[in-house]
């Protein structure tokens, strides 16, 4: 066991480890996402696009990001 | 003779026919697809993003959304509370308040659950979405989910990807005589001629999918496809002959050669 054991959120139902709480903006920019293609969810809780600056992933959050898919 | 613009919650457009965006074997064939149908209104699925596949490219990279309106539906929502969701996150992405409202019922037939859907619906008003509802072909439902404040009624024709056409077609007069929304045929076209007849009897559109999608040349498909719908759309129009049972001579009988 590691004295520091990593922190990690659920992502889209898996478990996504980070290292610290952590910016959405820079959650998104590690996973290579436009803000203008996708929509966040945290806890549930939709997060408008005007608070990704201000809004911070912590460590146990259901985080969900979903985007556009071919449908009918 | 000039048809009157297709108004859809507060919104024109010239063509009538929507078009799914599903099942094509990569984002430029779904453009090109899209392009020969000379849709307006694409619809599209709310899906979580692959983490694991990162460079993947994004559908609205390929049907800009200030070009095309994009619908986005609750397809695989098999309760209100999850189509109320599904809504919600569409709507966070930034393409309008416009949604195709489908809650399944069943998996095998894919038909609507109507009473859920009625209560999707009505939730999604309050709230300020334009719902465009998926429903069984059936009057008294279009009738309520009209009331409800929807801004379109889409009546199945057949099973989503059946394929099997207009099944109900006296079912369909009546949703059209009835409705003071637009009335949009959608699932179960096969071929252009199923979309035509949807159109004579004075529906507003058709949406589709898998017929286009589906087809050994896609791209064809989906011009005949809007072909059909501007063809059926204007036999309505300019109105048709009344069935006789007896024939009536297309030639002058008077002048005859005897």
């Amino acid at each position: 066991m590691p004295d520091v054991s990593p922190t990690s959120i659920t992502l889209n139902g898996d478990p996504y480890p980070i290292h610290a709480d952590l910016p959405l903006t820079a959650l998104l920019e590690r996973l290579n996402m436009r803000r203008s293609r996708v929509a966040v969810e945290i806890n549930l809780q939709i997060v408008p696009k005007a608070r990704y600056e201000e809004t911070i992933v912590r460590a146990g959050d259901k985080v969900e990001i979903i985007n556009f898919v071919g449908g009918g | 003779m000039q048809d009157t613009p297709f108004e859809l919650g507060g919104l024109k457009f010239h063509s009538r026919l929507i078009v799914g965006t599903g099942k094509y074997r990569d984002f430029a064939e779904t453009r090109a697809a899209v392009e020969a149908s000379g849709a307006e209104i694409v619809t599209v699925a709310v899906r979580r993003v692959n983490i694991t596949d990162r460079g993947r490219e994004n559908l609205l990279d390929y049907l800009d959304p200030k070009r095309y309106q994009i619908l986005p539906n609750t397809a695989g929502c098999f309760t209100a509370d999850e189509a109320i969701r599904t809504c919600h996150l569409a709507r966070e992405v930034g393409v309008g308040e416009l949604v195709k409202l489908e809650v399944i019922g069943d998996n095998q037939t894919l038909f609507p659950d109507v009473a859920a859907t009625i209560e999707a619906a009505r939730v999604l008003v309050k709230e300020g979405f334009k719902v465009m509802p998926y429903v069984t072909d059936d009057p008294v439902t279009c009738l309520r989910l009209q009331e409800i404040g929807c801004v379109a009624v889409m009546p199945l024709a057949a099973p989503i990807g059946s394929g099997l056409g207009i099944r109900n077609p006296f079912n369909l007069a009546i949703i059209v005589e009835q409705a003071k929304v637009p009335v949009i045929v959608d699932a179960g076209v096969g071929t252009a001629s199923d979309a035509a007849e949807a159109m004579e009897f004075g529906c507003d559109g058709v949406l589709m999918n898998t017929a286009i999608a589906g087809a050994k040349d896609p791209i064809a498909m989906a011009r005949a496809m809007k072909l059909a719908v501007e063809a059926g759309r204007l036999a309505y129009l300019a109105g048709r002959i009344e069935r006789k049972l007896y024939a009536t001579a297309s030639s002058p009988l008077t002048g005859l050669i005897r």
